[in-house]
């Protein structure tokens, strides 16, 4: 359906920048996603908006791939670009004992809700994060009700005694 | 408010027959609703009250954005547990006499969603007179429902309304309503009296719509 | 601010002086102005507003949750109910979504409907934004022509789907059921009666100078800004910058027709809603194009394990009936992929992140909104402003907490 050359020649700019980078390219149903690691993520985006042009962070979503996989958590960057319209999937997985990811928030001023809201429905923390918390749900409210194993209806009926 | 109570208790049942008509009638006929839209329901509320299907040919002229200047409060949309004790705050600031309509499947059972986010139901948090189905509920569905309660409200007895003491009801908390006093020491003493001193929880209004509060 | 009084008796004593201490003022969850129920933490000095912090979640849902204990199908209603001005776009961009995951084509008629649904959809939705934008500084009687046009326009949602504000109308594949008898010509009149209804606004509202005395010059951010806090849609075209997601990744057919897309520089207040009232227009002329090319044609696509098929042909076929048994009964395996589908609504980019790991119901279904993004800047806007020009600028970003808190 789109046109992913174009997309591809990027990514293959980025991997001649630095081939650590990225580890894997995906290229499915029309979009291109790259898998890159947690440590190189800032990196990753400060090349991509600075000198190819991907200024705006559309979306950045988390998603549980379920208990017993490893790494558990999958960190999803879409970026999009406002001068040649491209669009592209940047994703970090995480494991659950260690799930911190490096915020990019100094990259593009959006990530910030974003990243409260992860942090709020999957407890991935995001370091260096100017105020990392709770944005959904309550603030006393106990766990992350996106993971697969918090159950749909919640531990326990509300009542105001 | 007062007065008239004062006048009520008073007086024999015989006498207070005519001045609970004309009274009621007074009551159903300017019911001024607070704005408590929350979701879906609220742009249905706002379609009731524009020009095509009009409310305020009902008596609900205004809607007051203070409770405290309000008579019904319609919930309309769904109530989450963040919201909830926003929800009973707001139902305590209004004065007697005061109606609750629930508006919407959310607000009466919890609707769509029954997960970890959304009360299954207004009455678990305020005492409702009205639930009207749907989802949302045309606007004529709405305005049937403020008829019901103008039936209502001409069914009821002055006796029944009190309105609280001032001091009481400042100083009265139900516990775990206010997320200020959740986990203090006040709770936790007040908890202690109840359960051991049999005393009733404050803030109880004598009334017979009492018995309507669930949990 | 302040001015300097004369002649004042001498028992009065005049205040001048600045707050020593800052006022923290809770605009809190139940409040006439703020759209739905959204809490900002006001520091203020004075009237002067030295920070606004948004507080959300008051009407948090679960959906994302609830998403991934439903079937695929199942999930359209719920989609009905996030950003409930726009219903339609919603059910679009989850309907485009699952399509892209499952490869299927849909026929032209299907996606020339959709596209007039869509625009009517815009419109009926920038109608409720300028009535209640107005209610909350003041111009209290454009609410009520508003809505009275909006009545219309549900009419013929209501006409096609059955539910005027939760219509549910586009399904995985096409589209619920065809149009009915009579319902270009309803559709016509109100396309004819619509550009009166504009004129008054522009009479009532763009004229006004006291409209425009409240809205120029307040809430500003510049374009550079806008991009960098991921603005989209009507506020970031305010601010000068030319994106529109129907021409950047076109779909539904977007390609084919002849709109413009309104941008203006100033970036404040006024430019936002001088841009919504040009989309009206535009949409409208998208409307009328869709109309014309409206031929018949099959509405659903070709994927008997998908669609559902017609009532006669389940009744006389057995595999009709077989498929549309699994079809309700268990749902249907869509592929193992990921998708992002990113739709202009009426607000901004609403982009539907899907992932499928194989089986009948979702894996994760993300929903960019884009009122989440766009509140996020209001701090940006607000700071320097007075509180009452906060009002203001909560009616120009179009909020709608439905879609923030999900």
């Amino acid at each position: 359906m789109a046109d992913t050359a174009a997309v591809h020649q990027f990514v293959d700019k980025l991997k001649a920048s630095n081939p650590a980078w990225v580890d894997e390219v995906i290229d499915s149903l029309g979009e291109v996603s790259i898998v890159v690691s947690r440590e190189s993520i800032v990196d990753v985006c400060r090349t991509l908006k600075e000198d190819h042009n991907f200024d705006l962070l559309a979306d950045l979503c988390g998603a549980d791939r379920g208990p017993e996989e490893d790494p558990r958590f999958v960190v999803n960057y879409h970026l999009f670009s406002t001068k040649h319209f491209n669009r592209l999937r940047v994703k970090v997985r995480v494991s659950e004992d260690d799930a911190k990811i490096h915020t990019v928030s100094h990259i593009w001023r959006t990530a910030d809700w974003h990243e409260r809201e992860t942090y709020d429905l999957f407890g991935v923390v995001f370091e260096n994060h100017p105020d990392l918390r709770r944005i959904l749900l309550p603030s006393d409210f106990d766990g992350h009700a996106l993971r697969k194993d918090y159950p749909l209806r919640g531990y326990e009926p509300y009542s105001m005694n | 408010m007062g007065l008239e109570n004062k006048l009520v208790e008073s007086l024999p049942e015989v006498l207070t027959v005519k001045l609970d008509a004309v009274v009621n009638w007074a009551r159903k006929s300017s019911l001024w609703p607070a704005t408590f839209g929350l979701a879906c329901c609220a742009i249905e509320m706002m379609n009731t009250v524009s020009s095509r299907n009009d409310l305020s040919r009902f008596g609900a002229e205004t809607f007051r954005a203070s409770p405290r200047q309000a008579d019904v409060m319609i919930v309309s949309g769904r109530v989450s547990r963040k919201m909830a004790p926003v929800l009973r705050r707001i139902y305590d600031q209004m004065p007697e006499p005061k109606w609750v309509i629930s508006m919407g499947a959310c607000a009466t059972s919890g609707g769509v969603f029954d997960n970890y986010a959304i009360v299954q139901g207004v009455d678990k948090v305020v005492p409702v007179d009205v639930y009207v189905p749907g989802c949302p509920p045309r606007p004529e569905m709405l305005v049937h429902a403020i008829t019901m309660l103008q039936d209502k409200i001409m069914k009821e007895s002055m006796r029944d309304r009190q309105d609280t003491y001032e001091a009481e009801s400042r100083v009265s908390v139900v516990p775990g309503t206010l997320p200020v006093t959740e986990g203090t020491a006040l709770e936790r003493e007040t908890e202690i009296e109840v359960a051991q001193k049999q005393v009733p929880r404050p803030y109880t209004v004598p009334s017979r719509h009492e018995r309507r509060r669930s949990s | 601010m302040s001015t300097a009084v004369e002649n004042i008796p001498s028992q009065f004593e005049v205040l001048d002086t600045a707050l020593e201490s800052q006022m923290t003022l809770s605009m809190g969850p139940q409040h006439p102005s703020t759209h739905g129920v959204l809490r900002l933490d006001l520091r203020l000095d004075g009237e002067l507003i030295i920070k606004a912090i948004p507080d959300i979640g008051y009407l948090h849902t679960g959906m994302e949750k609830l998403f991934e204990y439903k079937k695929y199908q199942q999930g359209i209603v719920i989609t009905d109910r996030m950003d409930y001005l726009n219903p339609l776009g919603n059910n679009l961009a989850y309907v485009m979504a699952a399509e892209k995951l499952l490869q299927i084509e849909i026929p032209e008629r299907a996606q020339t409907i959709r596209v007039l649904f869509c625009e009517l959809q815009r419109i009926a939705s920038h109608l409720v934004w300028l009535g209640t934008h107005a209610l909350d500084i003041g111009a209290m009687s454009v609410f009520f022509y508003c809505f009275r046009h909006r009545e219309k326009i549900l009419n013929l949602i209501e006409a096609a789907s059955g539910g005027r504000m939760t219509p549910s109308y586009f399904r995985i594949g096409g589209l619920m059921m065809d149009l009915p008898a009579g319902f270009d010509r309803r559709c016509k009149q109100f396309l004819d009666d619509f550009p009166e209804g504009l004129s008054t606004f522009d009479t009532l509202v763009t004229g006004n100078t006291l409209w425009q005395s409240r809205t120029r010059g307040i809430g500003v951010i510049s374009a550079e800004d806008a991009i960098d806090w991921g603005l989209t849609g009507p506020c970031l075209r305010g601010s000068g910058v030319n994106l529109d997601v129907r021409r950047a990744n076109p779909y539904t057919g977007y390609e084919a027709y002849d709109f413009e897309v309104p941008v203006e520089k100033d970036g404040d207040v006024w430019s936002r809603f001088k841009v919504r009232m040009r989309e009206m227009a535009e949409s409208h002329k998208i409307c009328r194009q869709a109309l014309e090319r409206l031929k018949p044609g099959p509405i659903k696509a070709d994927a008997p394990k998908v669609v559902l098929p017609d009532r006669d042909d389940m009744r006389k076929h057995m595999d009709s009936l077989i498929h549309h048994f699994l079809i309700v009964a268990e749902g249907f395996n869509v592929p193992p992929g990921e998708v992002y589908m990113p739709i202009e609504a009426s607000k901004g980019e609403l982009g539907v992140y899907m992932r499928s790991n194989g089986g009948p119901k979702p894996d994760r279904v993300h929903f960019r909104g884009p009122s989440f993004v766009n509140l996020q800047a209001l701090p940006v806007m607000s700071e320097g402003e007075m509180v009452a020009d906060v009002v203001a600028i909560i009616g120009s970003l179009d909020i709608v907490l439905g879609e923030i808190d999900r």
